[in-house]
């Protein structure tokens, strides 16, 4: 599975949010580091999508997407702006 | 209202094809007519999603070829063994309708109050998102140089190549070259960019979209001759991830 980076989730993450997310920044929880969402590495294609940090590869966000129910789990996020 | 437009709900609305014309063999341009489509940015994309009849659903997105204030168009790459782009290359026609949400995304665009030098490096159908930028340029009268450096499999791939041919675009070709072809025959690298890019001193914007190592190789190459990281936008596909 090739990695792709947040773009390719930038429907689903207006979803969720309710706004243009590919543009916001987020902290990384494991390194510290900050990141657009745009640049960050995205797997998608497995139950879900998995976003994880450029610079430690640490999990930022899981989405997954069953019968139009969105669950999403941000616990690898220190900050999101 | 800036905020309004910011907060509205991403929904799923259904498109019209209004035309379509193949581009090369394994690509074909949709053009769609979207009911209050509220217009689109040079860059961004749509999802688009394809319900079968015991209600699986596919889901992929595709950049938007079409420059802002044009109906809104996709070109699609058909991929063998894809699940929703061979219906889109082989099966749609004019009048069928097509669900899809957008526009989506505020990262990968441009428009000419973002100035340049503009540098677009495309990768195969990468090139899509590029030539809405192109286009969008010309149609604004923007006179911020912008040049593309556009790998392709062979000459038969390329994408939109009479309108790109007006524009100033460096062919790179990876795979089969016509007889006496004279121009680049390698893959993209900090050694091809160093002769095609604009120098990092005329602090250029740019923006690189295609296969995953593609966009790697060519963003790193641009960040060792001195291009600012926050100024080299980059946008990755798969053969899962649409485009």
């Amino acid at each position: 599975m090739d990695a792709l980076d947040g773009n390719a989730i930038g429907g689903l993450l207006h979803d969720v949010f309710g706004a243009e997310m590919t543009n916001a920044t987020g902290v990384c929880a494991h390194c510290g580091t900050h990141g657009l969402l745009a640049e960050c590495v995205v797997y998608i294609g497995g139950p879900g999508a998995v976003v994880r940090c450029r610079n430690c590869s640490g999990v930022l966000m899981v989405l997954v997407t069953v019968r139009e129910v969105t669950c999403v789990d941000l616990m690898g996020l220190a900050g999101l702006s | 209202m800036a905020r309004a437009a910011l907060r509205r709900r991403l929904t799923w609305r259904t498109g019209t094809v209004i035309a379509t014309g193949a581009e090369t063999p394994r690509t074909r341009t949709i053009e769609l007519d979207v009911p209050d489509w509220e217009g689109h940015r040079a860059g961004q994309h749509v999802d688009v999603r394809l319900t079968a009849e015991d209600g699986y659903r596919a889901e992929r997105a595709y950049s938007i070829a079409s420059a802002p204030g044009e109906p809104v168009a996709i070109t699609v790459e058909r991929l063998d063994d894809g699940e929703v782009s061979p219906y889109l290359v082989d099966e749609l026609r004019e009048g069928d309708e097509l669900e899809l949400r957008g526009p989506i995304g505020g990262y990968f665009v441009w428009g000419p109050e973002d100035g340049g030098p503009l540098l677009l490096v495309a990768g195969g159908s990468g090139v899509v998102p590029l030539r809405a930028m192109l286009r969008h340029r010309h149609r604004t009268g923007s006179e911020i140089p912008a040049r593309l450096l556009y790998s392709s499999r062979s000459l038969d791939d390329v994408i939109y190549r009479a309108e790109l041919d007006a524009c100033e675009v460096v062919y790179t070709l990876t795979r089969e070259r016509p007889p006496a072809w004279t121009g680049y025959a390698r893959r993209v690298d900090v050694d091809l960019l160093r002769e095609v890019a604009w120098p990092a001193e005329e602090n250029p914007l740019a923006f690189v979209c295609g296969p995953t190592s593609f966009v790697e190789a060519a963003a790193a190459g641009l960040v060792e001759l001195g291009y600012p990281p926050a100024r080299v936008k980059t946008e990755r596909f798969g053969a899962t991830g649409g485009q």
